[in-house]
């Protein structure tokens, strides 16, 4: 899928969330001596935020809902998702994750 | 001639070097894949310089999602890094303003856990230089490995499954954050509201998903805290 959003709206993109990444990453360099560090239950609710978001953008991209659970289950990319998962898992190495995922993906292609 | 700690700091950042390359290969690879020019593709890695934000900005400009859900997710993705801000900022206080600056944007995961690692480990290391060797290594690879993927990215078949790379990308990265039983529920319940709200509009099953996740992590830790 490409986007059809046009050049000067990308460019745009690219500006809004790199100044907001920036003043993410600047934020308590620049407060420090000011405030005391972020409030305790902002810290708690940040910790989760990785796994929270990341599980979002995975998921939808590996599970796809069928009719019956078989087809759910069944399906090539959860499959190649649960192989890269235990790759990553046991290896914790990026560059084996995607390799193994891809080529789980494009076997399981194969056989079904 | 390069300080010793500059280069010290280089050496940490080797191995995370190695998981750095095909992440940014895919970077630039599914930034031109999703119709943005390979300049764009590079200016991208060059001013927003957040691979997981900029793979789900991609993702979500190339399925044509509402530019606010766009720039919402890339900025709730990036949040993370206020933490790594208010953790680092003592050891940046006696910099000079410009450099406060330069190594605030070289921020990243692992130029954060590298640094305060060897900052509480190890007093006399010049943390300035420390820090440019880790992080500045990071953004180079990263650089270049942007504009490596952009290039080859055109090149390579639709059919190889190539575009699979980006939820493994994700993937990898949220097999290695889920290291405890709070993590574990809220990467179960993000995923599953996200996968119910897959049809939603304006792609809400993502940010509903990750608020959900989030909520859910805070209330089993909080349970698991009194029972302790």
């Amino acid at each position: 899928m490409t986007t059809t959003y046009g050049p000067l709206v990308v460019w745009a993109v690219v500006g809004v969330v790199g100044v907001a990444t920036f003043a993410i990453r600047y934020s308590f360099v620049y407060l420090f001596g000011r405030i005391d560090g972020v409030p305790p239950w902002i810290e708690e609710a940040l910790r989760f935020v990785p796994a929270a978001v990341l599980a979002a953008l995975v998921a939808p991209a590996v599970v796809d809902p069928g009719p019956t659970l078989a087809a759910t289950v069944l399906d090539d990319r959860l499959l190649a998702g649960a192989v890269a998962a235990a790759v990553a898992w046991y290896t914790e190495n990026m560059f084996a994750t995607i390799a193994v995922g891809l080529l789980a993906l494009w076997a399981v292609g194969a056989a079904m | 001639m390069l300080p010793d700690d500059f280069r010290a700091g280089v050496r940490a950042a080797l191995p995370s070097i190695l998981g750095l390359i095909p992440f940014g290969l895919v970077a630039g690879i599914a930034a031109v894949n999703a119709g943005l020019s390979p300049l764009q593709a590079v200016g991208l890695s060059a001013v927003v310089f957040a691979g997981a934000a900029q793979l789900a900005a991609i993702d979500l400009l190339a399925r044509d999602a509402s530019l606010a859900v766009v720039v919402v997710t890339a900025i709730v993705i990036n949040l993370r890094m206020a933490m790594y801000s208010a953790s680092i900022a003592p050891y940046f206080e006696s910099f000079r303003r410009r450099w406060g600056l330069a190594c605030s944007y070289l921020l990243t995961d692992v130029s954060y856990a590298l640094s305060i690692a060897e900052f509480t480990d190890d007093q006399s290391t010049d943390r300035r230089w420390y820090y440019l060797g880790v992080a500045g290594a990071i953004w180079a690879v990263w650089q270049l490995t942007t504009v490596a993927g952009a290039l080859l990215g055109t090149g390579i078949p639709e059919s190889w499954g190539v575009s699979f790379a980006v939820p493994l990308v994700f993937l990898a990265l949220l097999v290695d954050d889920v290291s405890d039983r709070p993590r574990l529920v809220a990467a179960l319940v993000g995923g599953s509201v996200a996968v119910v709200g897959a049809g939603w509009p304006l792609n809400l099953g993502l940010l509903g998903g990750a608020l959900a996740g989030v909520v859910a992590g805070v209330v089993v830790d909080g349970r698991g805290g009194s029972d302790a």
